[in-house]
């Protein structure tokens, strides 16, 4: 589904990645770990092509999609998340998910001012498609709210719904249980599940340990820049390294 | 019928209306030059209010399309019905090649490079004198005419620059609730977000930029042909931040906030012409304590009268 292979980003002088490397499978919910400044966010930027690396190359479904904008990421079924949501803080829930269905529609700008009358009929598939992913996830009595007033929760789940309408074969979510209380996490990991369940390929980045472990099929740790380990979240916990990485060195 | 619909049925009968009430007085002319203001204040709002772009060179848009028409018409004998198409698709391909490189600038960058422009077109309207008559003017441009109808009163002249400017208001209405309008109001609220959702941030902004220059082009048509006379000192600076007060004034993002910021701008020196020398201190003294106390504009700070008002008359016409 996507590969990443030797991606090196350099910053100045600081290497904030080398030469990582590692393949996700479809359908699987992949997680991102490691300690802070291991270089997880800055990855997530690159593949989602906000920053574009020194070298390394991303592949997606097959076709190179090195250094592409992330509009263009997006009409090729990538989307992402923000760890510090990033909402349409003027417009209201409803609208805010109507924006992720820009792709699915294209009226231009005529059809638009003249009110054509397949524009219309398109307007009002918009909207329909926008109440069923409010509806996934569980915030359509808010529609009417204006975004910049919701909760972090419920703006985080209004970011993933107007991400899911974008109609992604796999979604990247930076740290989606960042600044959530318990029963919100616990909530949000069953939401990925569901997710998943779509048929979308996550890719997570996370610090939520709990949460990883026990959601993700896969687990890729970082750690300084470089992939420390991959595997199932068994192998991870059993690692060594990834131990020593996050505790500290025992000898 | 929806709302909108009538909302703006409600408007352009009001504004329809108001010569019956004023016909005869110098205050028609006045009118002309709301609508002409409205029509510039609509089309920067797209760029200001919806797409979060500044532009400071606006009036050159303006004075593009009123010289292009005016040249045509006055030297060369065209119809101006020729001209103002014309003018306005080379305005817009002007404004779509020049707003690539520098809609790529944001903020306070922006706001430069709009300047720069706007002050280059005035020194092109002031120093191809062969051309533009420079600083004197250009004059002798015909009235605008369908068959035996010259438009050539404040009355006549106020339904056909009124048909354009609420066309136009009914356009952007449309335009500002559909798709396009969200896109541009999220690339305003989140550039990146917008970008990571498929929207193409940048060719959406040169898009808007060119689409509001097409409208100043017409709008300067429009002029051209009323006044019959033209001079460079219409365009220039001063007339670009007027506009963008108009806007902000008015209320940004919202299109009949435009009508308001330029009706109030347009008539706000004709009342205080009896305050002779303290108009400009009034002027400003508004112009405070309106961004201090309605950052949101007149349309947001002063909307409920105004709507109830609308909707009543709106109610007997559905």
């Amino acid at each position: 589904m996507l590969e990443v292979s030797g991606i090196t980003q350099i910053f100045g002088g600081v290497t904030a990645l080398e030469a990582v490397s590692f393949d996700i499978r479809k359908g699987d919910i992949t997680g991102v770990i490691g300690p802070n400044g291991a270089g997880k966010t800055t990855l997530f930027n690159i593949i989602s092509g906000i920053y574009t690396q020194t070298s390394g190359r991303v592949m997606l479904n097959g076709t190179d999609v090195t250094g592409l904008p992330p509009e263009k990421l997006a009409m090729l079924g990538m989307v992402r998340t923000f760890q510090n949501i990033e909402l349409f803080g003027g417009m209201t829930v409803m609208e805010n998910v109507m924006v992720g269905l820009h792709t699915r529609s294209k009226s231009g700008l005529l059809a638009c001012s003249l009110r054509l009358p397949w524009s219309r009929k398109e307007e009002h598939r918009i909207r329909a498609g926008a109440q069923k992913w409010l509806e996934f996830t569980g915030i359509s009595e808010l529609s009417d709210v204006t975004a910049g007033n919701l909760s972090f929760g419920k703006g985080r789940l209004l970011e993933i719904a107007r991400a899911l309408a974008v109609e992604p074969g796999i979604i990247l979510m930076d740290e989606p249980a960042a600044g959530l209380n318990s029963q919100e996490t616990v909530e949000l990991a069953c939401l990925i599940r569901q997710i998943r369940d779509l048929g979308i390929t996550v890719v997570l980045v996370e610090h939520d340990m709990e949460l990883v472990m026990d959601i993700c099929d896969r687990i890729v740790v970082l750690n300084l820049g470089v992939k420390l380990a991959e595997g199932t979240p068994g192998e991870i916990q059993k690692n060594h390294e990834v131990i020593a990485a996050y505790l500290g060195d025992v000898d | 019928m929806n709302r909108d619909l009538i909302k703006f049925l409600a408007f352009a009968t009001l504004i329809l209306a108001t010569p019956q009430v004023l016909s005869g007085s110098y205050l028609m002319n006045v009118l002309l030059f709301v609508g002409i203001h409205t029509m510039l204040a609509i089309g920067l709002n797209l760029l200001l209010g919806y797409a979060g772009q500044i532009s400071l060179g606006h009036a050159g848009f303006f004075g593009l399309g009123a010289y292009l028409s005016g040249i045509l018409t006055a030297t060369y004998g065209w119809n101006p019905w020729l001209a103002m198409p014309l003018a306005a698709s080379v305005v817009g391909g002007l404004a779509f090649l020049i707003g690539f490189p520098i809609l790529k600038l944001k903020g306070h960058y922006l706001a430069m490079a709009t300047l720069g422009m706007g002050i280059i077109m005035y020194i092109i309207f002031n120093e191809t004198i062969g051309l533009t008559g420079g600083p004197s003017g250009l004059s002798g441009i015909p009235a605008i005419s369908i068959g035996s109808l010259a438009f050539d009163s404040d009355q006549k002249n106020f339904y056909l620059i009124w048909s354009f400017t609420l066309g136009m208001t009914l356009l952007t209405l449309n335009l500002t609730n559909s798709r396009i309008g969200r896109a541009l109001r999220a690339v305003h609220d989140s550039e990146v977000a917008a970008q990571v959702l498929g929207i193409n941030a940048r060719l959406l902004k040169v898009q808007i930029f060119a689409l509001s220059a097409v409208i100043s082009s017409i709008a300067g048509t429009l002029y051209a042909h009323t006044m019959t006379f033209i001079s460079p000192t219409s365009f220039g600076f001063n007339f670009s931040v007027e506009l963008l007060t108009m806007v902000v004034i008015g209320g940004l993002g919202s299109i009949y906030g435009s009508f308001l910021g330029a009706a109030l701008l347009t008539l706000l020196p004709e009342f205080l012409r009896g305050a002779q020398d303290y108009d400009i201190i009034i002027y400003g003294a508004l112009l405070m304590v309106m961004v201090k106390y309605m950052p949101g504009g007149l349309v947001r700070g002063v909307p409920d009268l105004f709507r109830k008002l609308l909707k009543k008359r709106g109610a007997r016409h559905a």
